[in-house]
């Protein structure tokens, strides 16, 4: 049995589990808990849960050392930009420590951070840069786009050894949906089948699983059974699940809210023309445009991808006759 | 569509003189007005604004006080919460409301919004939305001041949260080693969005102003009553001789208050936004500390002042402050007007 819950409450309720759960788990950020009535701080303490001026690359670079050293730090981020200002720090210092100690280091960093807000914050607030973490070998990505998974992941995500990014939609963060109750936890690197479907297989990403999965009630009352594939995790990425959809529809439509080339799609395009070749006739990206987010509504409309166009790239594989597997 | 050519906007002497006093106040005025306009568009207008937009009533006198002391062709570079410094610069705030409005005829054509004012034509290349990023830019306007010799300084202002940020550190000592002509305009207004700056500064911890910062990189700091145009003007004037001499860089700490919350609510659309309660309300439960600082309202004050020292007559300040409405409901009445911009224009501009 499951309870209702909002997706930005489920990634708490995980967090003040796995706080009560492992002593070693600590908590901080910008703005957050700013006085002492602030539950966390309350329930925590404030050795446990901090609050943080403007200073990424310390931020990070802070939870990285107490990760070294035997903490599991959270570090809540906001907006995944603000990465951006440290990404030595993410890129090049986190995910490479262990390596390069030959394994004797290990660094269990989770950092939470919202991407993708498309609601009029312009162009330094709403772009996708899940492409850029998740090819570095020793980082792993995640992208929630359930209630569900959100709580599961982020569990996950606080007990992996390594350092997680974790990346949640900000335009699913009052999205309701049932969670199961007690400890619950979603492995990382294994995708979900959101919906099953026998003509085209549609894999989409975060927000956009939700478009997909709009677009496919859309597409059933014509006819076309499209299935929906959500990886769940950008890195480890469950290739074979998506490639094993694939191969059953011959068909596929990637939907990703980030500019082309930055996309998760187009590493995923890769995957399947490497494993199902032979097996796929006709495959679409569906993406933003190749421009930064504008501002102004008709603006960010046309940038960012919609359901409209993910049917439209459905009919358009359509067209062409799946290969027999 | 603003005007290409640079307005002559801060005349500048020695000495306030009675003009000089009023074309501060009307400046501060014309600011309150445009910020308490944009924040009842919120009621009267709502869902056209969107995304996140920030207010820089309380910030009058900081914002005036320090231009005041600009000549015609120096650069302005602030942080986010850009609306005051443009107003005085003289663009027309007809743009800037369309483009807060995210309309074609808005100063970046609908492309940037609130947080992302730009109008180079005037020497305001335009902010960023990074937190302590635009230090960094405005270090390098100087820089292009110094190279080309040009005798432009730059005016770099940034919140009090923004100099906790890796750039800031790394800016000003860059400026020092290079002797950079810029003035550095902390403006302390006691709030880096939820969070008191007693909480995230290491000089107020120990009890120090934020201009102790300055120790850091050998160069002069200051800390200034920033609800008071003249005292900021008189520090500012300081550091500013001190770029064109080539002297190099200051720090001034203007310590105000933020009136507004720091921005509107953050919402997920199509859920309606507006202006919620000053944090020191809402958040800290302070209701004292947010009515001590709004009785020192800086356009109030300044008001007050000018009034008694005959600059000003009630007369002549009401015809400041009717002026001031009539351009900004133009300014709204034309925003509202002007068209959003056709979906496809949406892949101009990505490159030169
Ligand atoms: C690098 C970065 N981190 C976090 C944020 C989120 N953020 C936006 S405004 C703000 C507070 C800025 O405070 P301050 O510098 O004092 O400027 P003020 O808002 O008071 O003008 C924060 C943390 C950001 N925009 N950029
Ligand atoms: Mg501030």
């Amino acid at each position: 049995m499951g309870k209702e819950m909002m997706y930005a409450d489920a990634i708490a309720a995980a967090i003040i589990e796995e706080m009560q759960r492992d002593p070693n788990v600590v908590f901080y950020g910008q703005n957050m808990a700013m006085t002492e009535r602030d539950p966390m701080l309350k329930k925590f303490g404030k050795e446990r849960v901090r609050i943080a001026p403007i200073s990424e690359t310390a931020e990070i670079g802070i939870g990285i050392g107490a990760a070294m050293t035997g903490l599991r730090p959270i570090v809540e981020l906001w907006m995944s930009e603000f990465m951006l200002v440290a990404f030595d720090q993410v890129i090049n210092e986190a995910p490479r420590l262990r390596y390069m100690s030959g394994g004797q280091v290990s660094v269990p960093l989770v950092l939470k951070a919202g991407y993708g807000f498309c609601a009029g914050w312009a162009g330094q607030h709403s772009n996708c840069i899940y492409h850029t973490m998740m090819g570095i070998p020793g980082l792993k990505v995640v992208v929630p786009s359930t209630p569900a998974d959100a709580k599961g992941l982020m569990v996950a995500a606080i007990r992996d050894d390594n350092p997680v990014v974790y990346l949640h939609s900000y335009m699913l963060t009052l999205e309701k949906g049932e969670v199961p109750e007690g400890e619950y936890v979603v492995p990382l690197g294994v995708a979900d089948i959101k919906r099953n479907g026998t003509d085209v297989t549609i894999v989409a990403i975060g927000w956009m699983v939700k478009k997909a999965l709009a677009a496919a009630e859309r597409l059933a009352e014509e006819g076309i059974s499209a299935g929906v594939v959500d990886p769940r995790t950008l890195a480890p990425l469950d290739v074979a699940t998506i490639v094993d959809s694939v191969k059953k529809t011959g068909r596929v439509v990637l939907v990703d809210q980030a500019p082309r080339h930055s996309s998760a799609a187009a590493v995923i395009a890769g995957e399947i023309a490497e494993h199902a070749v032979g097996c796929v006739n006709a495959l679409r990206m569906v993406t933003a445009l190749d421009a930064p987010i504008p501002y102004s509504e008709p603006l960010e409309n046309y940038v960012v991808p919609h359901e409209d166009k993910i049917v439209e790239a459905v009919k358009a594989v359509m067209a062409h006759d799946a290969v027999a597997a | 569509m603003p005007q290409k050519t640079a307005k002559k906007s801060a005349p500048r002497k020695a000495k306030t003189d009675t003009n000089q006093l009023r074309w501060m106040y009307t400046q501060m005025v014309r600011i309150r007005e445009f910020e308490e306009t944009v924040k009842r568009v919120f009621i009267e207008h709502p869902g056209v604004i969107r995304g996140h937009s920030h207010l820089g009533d309380g910030a009058e006198a900081s914002i005036v006080g320090a231009l005041y002391t600009r000549h015609d062709t120096d650069f302005v570079m602030p942080s986010y919460r850009c609306h005051g410094y443009p107003i005085v610069l003289g663009t027309p705030l007809r743009n800037m409301m369309a483009e807060i409005f995210g309309r074609r005829d808005g100063l970046c054509h609908g492309f940037g919004g609130s947080m992302h004012l730009a109008d180079p034509a005037r020497y305001f290349p335009g902010t960023s939305g990074i937190i302590g990023q635009s230090i960094a830019h405005a270090t390098g306007a100087a820089l292009t001041a110094q190279v080309k010799k040009s005798s432009q300084i730059v005016y770099c202002f940034f919140g009090d949260g923004a100099s906790k940020q890796g750039a800031f550190f790394e800016s000003l000592n860059m400026a020092a080693v290079w002797k950079l002509p810029i003035v550095y305009i902390l403006e302390n207004n006691q709030y880096q969005a939820y969070t008191h700056f007693s909480l995230e500064d290491a000089n107020a911890v120990a009890g120090d102003p934020l201009s102790k910062k300055a120790e850091a990189f050998s160069i002069p700091g200051a800390t200034v009553d920033g609800t008071d145009p003249e005292a900021v003007r008189k520090v500012v004037a300081k550091a500013a001789d001190r770029a064109r001499a080539g002297d190099g860089p200051s720090l001034v700490e203007t310590k105000f208050y933020r009136l507004s919350a720091h921005g509107n609510v953050i919402t997920v659309p199509p859920l309606p936004t507006q202006f919620p309660e000053h944090e020191a309300v809402a958040v800290y439960g302070n209701r004292k500390e947010f009515e001590q600082w709004h009785a020192k309202d800086p356009v109030k004050r300044f008001r007050a002042r000018l009034l008694k020292d005959r600059v000003l007559t009630e007369a002549s300040a009401k015809q400041i402050e009717a002026a001031a409405r009539a351009e900004v409901e133009d300014a709204v009445q034309f925003a509202l007007t002007s068209p959003l911009p056709a979906p496809e224009e949406a892949l101009q501009y990505v490159y030169a």
